[in-house]
């Protein structure tokens, strides 16, 4: 019905599915064999609910050694495996299959070891992306990557996915954040890549892994480079009545020598749906809003913020809007903290997720509301703006069958275009199944050879996380017939 | 040997020679511009590609935080062309020249292929934390592309950043994408004298845990007086706050002199080069990386079995240590891996660049992968094959 195809289930591997559950239970203790339908029920998809699948059993280990048993054991008998930790995956990459085992590593979810010395956490990957920053914010640190599902998501999600955040302007993203992993191959090989240094010598195995959705293999524990928080944060908000204006404020602040730590674009739609939701004070007439935000101690964000403001009334910014305190800075920050959950009250919605060079954005936002019009849906503009990272959100109904599929052609359309302008399919969300078939759109088949050649080097037979990143035309072995 | 040297002018011309050389199993050595030719395992190969033609900035867009270049740019260019709109590439790339006794003129595929960053590291993230897309030639002859121009993407495997540190044995870069960063407005150093080995880490270890946000820490043990130095950049207003407050919470450490931009310029790019530990000429240079907390301890047990001259940068998590080259020069990598740090040696002769690996030898699973890795890029096994490892 949807378009996406999956591929159909194998035969032989359903037809032993109480032998390879027995061959788990053999592995690890029996209550983490998760076998009932109404239990293997929740992990039949992830954020994009659009597409479930019921997997033929799913496993909870409790250490890493408990992985790589069932690894090599699953490898062995040739069934899929699909890495899980929070399911927040926003392109499906956390989907099932029917003859696929979930390997979830949810109950990994301790805190190893920090050193506030070396600057550095070891933590199992299973713990929650808050969770960290909630155990060290005690002693002034923070992990810099904050996505926005930071509550739920895993550091093992955020791992394969190479996830963002707000703050990633300043910060970088999660390679940017992460000093060391273990993995556990297929074979059941443990592996460290990375350590407590700084670089390490050899490959960059964590540029691989880091971004390689959970084809690579299953990682356990990670090191991460946390860092002290600045003494205080504080944004400002100003509203456009032009989108163009507010486009070039952004690249005006980042010309002139500043790098906020963030800086939220929201257009008009985003803007109705947040205030409407959050009552943060938002203006209702303007066609776009940007909330900068900067860091320091007092006195530093009182001169950055006033540079800002300087610069935004140069560049037609109507209301300005300082924080002076942090009631008003959690004020400006409420309307966009809930704008996907404002948004998912009123309608379905389609987070897209590509990147643009930011000088395109005016044109850009133009096109979005013209490919939208023309499938007759609409569109909620949020996102981060200083790296181009954009989140139209297309509002649908999902219960219409028609309509899915409408937003999907006009996703699908957005994207091209965010390509065509020299950005890319996706900023942060991952390829998953969602931007899987648009990968010849922005690759040649040579480099998507030379990528599926380092996956064929962890995972010879597609066996991990399969049906993904890749277009199925390009899988090797037959994969079934997509249904 | 006598090599036969190749000039390409630009990719494809590239592609065309790494796929005849492949056809005939003929292996190749990238050059760049030759400054750095002797980092890694000494090389003879049938066939020398200077990439040096390849050459020019082919994308700059200062409001987007972006710089694109061929392979073959001379850093210079690229960072004389980011100064004139007042930015730079993050990570604060080192001349080497001097410390390696080359000459040339270093370009940015050498950089990244090295992946040796400067005293920015400590903040901003190395080299290859700076790379957004890549364009190489694999081992095949094939043009590849990853990344892109934009600041964040996740679209397919980051096989583009993976380049950087390669030595060229996964692919033959022609054009490189980076992030770059605007220069600060205003600079400040302080210098603390005096100060031993242990006491120098403590005091950088304790300002790189302050939220004053120090942008680079290093400790010059040599000359008459060991020197500890902080450097702050931003804003004037922030600069004198931010200096004010480290003074107050080290004080313990003593009153510091401070450097004001001009002088601080020199000196970090004196600490970059690792000017402080280059003479004699004939010493053996190592680069180790270590838990910043565990390096001077690593530092005093060599002490007790030879002479070294050593210079921390990133807080401690970088040491540069020279010796004599009649020294044991096994200690050094043994007492590096013991205290969870690794060592690369930069500076020696070839023969001992020969006998003992330069880069740390890696865990048998991780070697096992690395061969993988190597024939996933280069099948035929020709691109500066051993440079790093024997067999990759
Ligand atoms: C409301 C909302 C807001 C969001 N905001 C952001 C945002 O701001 N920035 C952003 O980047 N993302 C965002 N996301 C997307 C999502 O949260 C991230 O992709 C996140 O990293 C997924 O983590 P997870 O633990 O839920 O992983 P899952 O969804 O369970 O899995 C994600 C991928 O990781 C793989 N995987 C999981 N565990 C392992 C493992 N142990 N080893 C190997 N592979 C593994 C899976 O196979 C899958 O491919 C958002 C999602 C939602 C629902
Ligand atoms: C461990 C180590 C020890 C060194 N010791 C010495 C020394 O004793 N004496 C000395 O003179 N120099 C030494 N160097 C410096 C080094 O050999 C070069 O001189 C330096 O990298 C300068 O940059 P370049 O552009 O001149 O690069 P090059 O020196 O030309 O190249 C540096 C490395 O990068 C590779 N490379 C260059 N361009 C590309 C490209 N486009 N694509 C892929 N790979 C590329 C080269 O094959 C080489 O391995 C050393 C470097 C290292 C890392």
């Amino acid at each position: 019905m949807t378009q996406i195809a999956m591929p159909q289930p194998d035969p032989l591997i359903l037809a032993k599915r109480e032998r390879i559950i027995a061959g788990l239970k053999e592995r690890v203790p029996a209550q983490w064999v998760i076998t009932e339908e109404d239990e293997r029920r929740p992990y039949e998809t992830d954020a994009l609910t659009a597409y479930r699948r019921l997997p033929l059993a799913v496993v909870l280990p409790g250490s890493t050694e408990e992985v790589a048993a069932i690894l090599s054991f699953l490898s062995r008998e040739g069934v899929k495996i699909i890495p899980r930790g929070a399911g927040t995956s926003l392109s499906g990459g956390a989907l099932p299959q029917e003859d696929a085992v979930v390997v979830g590593v949810g109950r990994l979810n301790k805190v190893l070891d920090v050193d506030f010395t070396n600057r550095t956490a070891r933590v199992q990957s299973g713990i929650t992306n808050l969770a960290v920053t909630t155990h060290i914010s005690p002693d002034g640190f923070f992990y810099a990557p904050d996505p926005s599902s930071q509550l739920a998501c895993t550091i093992a999600g955020n791992i394969a996915m190479n996830s963002g955040g707000a703050h990633c302007l300043k910060y970088g993203v999660t390679t940017n954040n992460i000093l060391g992993v273990r993995m556990v191959l297929l074979d059941g090989t443990i592996v460290d890549f990375g350590g407590e240094t700084f670089d390490q010598p050899g490959y960059d195995w964590l540029s691989l892994v880091i971004g390689s959705e959970g084809q690579f293999g299953i990682v356990t524990e990670a090191t991460l480079r946390i860092l002290r928080a600045c003494e205080g944060a504080r944004p400002c908000l100003l509203g456009f009545d032009k989108v163009e204006d507010a486009g070039a404020c952004v690249a005006a602040i980042i010309a002139s020598g500043i790098i906020p730590v963030a800086i939220e674009y929201m257009d008009q739609t985003a803007i109705r749906i947040c205030e409407d939701f959050a009552h943060a004070g938002y203006p209702l007439d303007v066609a776009a809003m940007l909330i900068v935000e900067v860091e320091g101690a007092d006195a530093e964000i009182d001169v950055l913020l006033t540079h800002i403001e300087k610069v935004a009334r140069e560049n037609g910014a109507r209301i300005v809007k300082v924080s002076k305190s942090e009631a008003e800075s959690a004020a400006i920050w409420k309307g966009r903290k809930s704008a996907f959950g404002a948004t998912g009250r009123i309608a379905d919605y389609l987070c897209m997720d590509g990147t643009i060079p930011t000088g395109q954005l005016p044109y850009v936002l133009t096109r979005i509301g013209e490919i939208v019009a023309h499938h007759r849906l609409r569109v909620a503009n949020v996102f981060h703006a200083g790296d181009g990272n954009l989140h139209p959100l297309i509002l649908f109904n999902a219960n219409d069958v028609d309509e899915l599929e409408r937003a999907e052609q006009a996703g699908n359309e957005i994207l091209e275009l965010c390509v065509e302008v020299g950005g890319c399919l996706t900023g942060e969300h991952g390829v998953g199944i969602e931007k899987r078939d648009l990968m010849e759109k922005q690759f040649t088949p040579v480099d998507l050879d030379q990528q599926i050649r380092v996956k064929l080097l962890f995972d010879p037979d597609w066996l991990l996380n399969p049906a993904k990143v890749f277009p199925l035309n390009l899988h090797p072995l037959p994969l079934g017939r997509a249904a | 040997m006598s090599a036969s040297s190749l000039a390409p002018q630009n990719s494809l011309e590239v592609a065309s020679i790494v796929r005849d050389a492949a056809a005939r199993r003929q292996s190749i050595e990238i050059i760049g511009g030759g400054s750095k030719r002797a980092l890694g395992r000494p090389l003879d190969a049938a066939i020398t590609v200077d990439v040096s033609g390849l050459s020019g900035v082919t994308l700059y867009e200062p409001a987007e935080l972006v710089v694109s270049a061929r392979s073959g740019t001379p850093l210079q260019h690229v960072t004389d062309l980011l100064a004139q709109k007042g930015q730079m590439l993050p990570f604060e790339p080192a001349d080497y020249r001097p410390l390696l006794a080359s000459t040339g003129e270093p370009t940015i595929g050498g950089m990244v292929a090295t992946n040796l960053s400067g005293p920015r590291r400590l903040h901003v993230g190395a080299c290859r934390d700076a790379i957004i897309g890549c364009k190489f030639v694999n081992g095949r002859g094939e043009e590849i592309v990853s990344g892109g121009r934009v600041m964040k993407n996740v679209t397919g495997y980051d096989i583009g950043r993976a380049m950087a540190g390669a030595y060229g044995t996964l692919g033959v870069l022609t054009e490189i994408t980076f992030k770059v960063l605007p220069r600060s407005h205003a600079t400040l150093t302080l210098v603390y004298e005096g100060l031993s080995c242990d006491r120098a880490v403590a005091l950088m270890s304790a300002a790189v845990a302050s939220p004053f946000e120090v942008t680079a820490a290093a400790h010059i043990a040599e000359g008459n007086r060991a020197r500890t130095c902080l450097r702050l950049e931003g804003f004037d207003a922030s600069i004198t706050y931010r200096a004010g407050r480290l003074i107050e919470d080290l004080a313990e450490y003593g009153q510091p002199q401070r450097l004001d931009a001009a002088p601080s310029k020199g000196l970090w790019r004196e600490i970059g080069e690792a000017r402080s530990i280059i003479e004699p000429a004939d010493h053996v240079v190592w680069r180790l990386q270590m838990p910043p907390s565990r390096s001077a301890a690593l530092v005093n047990s060599l002490r007790a079995m030879m002479d070294v001259s050593v210079l921390y940068d990133w807080a401690g998590g970088l040491v540069w240590l020279s010796h004599a080259p009649g020294d044991d020069v096994t200690a050094v990598r043994t007492a590096a891996k013991a205290g969870g740090g690794h060592a690369t040696l930069i500076r020696a002769g070839e023969a001992l660049r020969r006998r003992l690996s330069p880069f740390e030898p890696q865990a048998p699973a991780v070697e096992k992968l690395a061969r993988g890795l190597k024939h996933a890029f280069d099948p035929a096994g020709i691109l500066n094959p051993g440079r790093m490892y024997a067999g990759i």
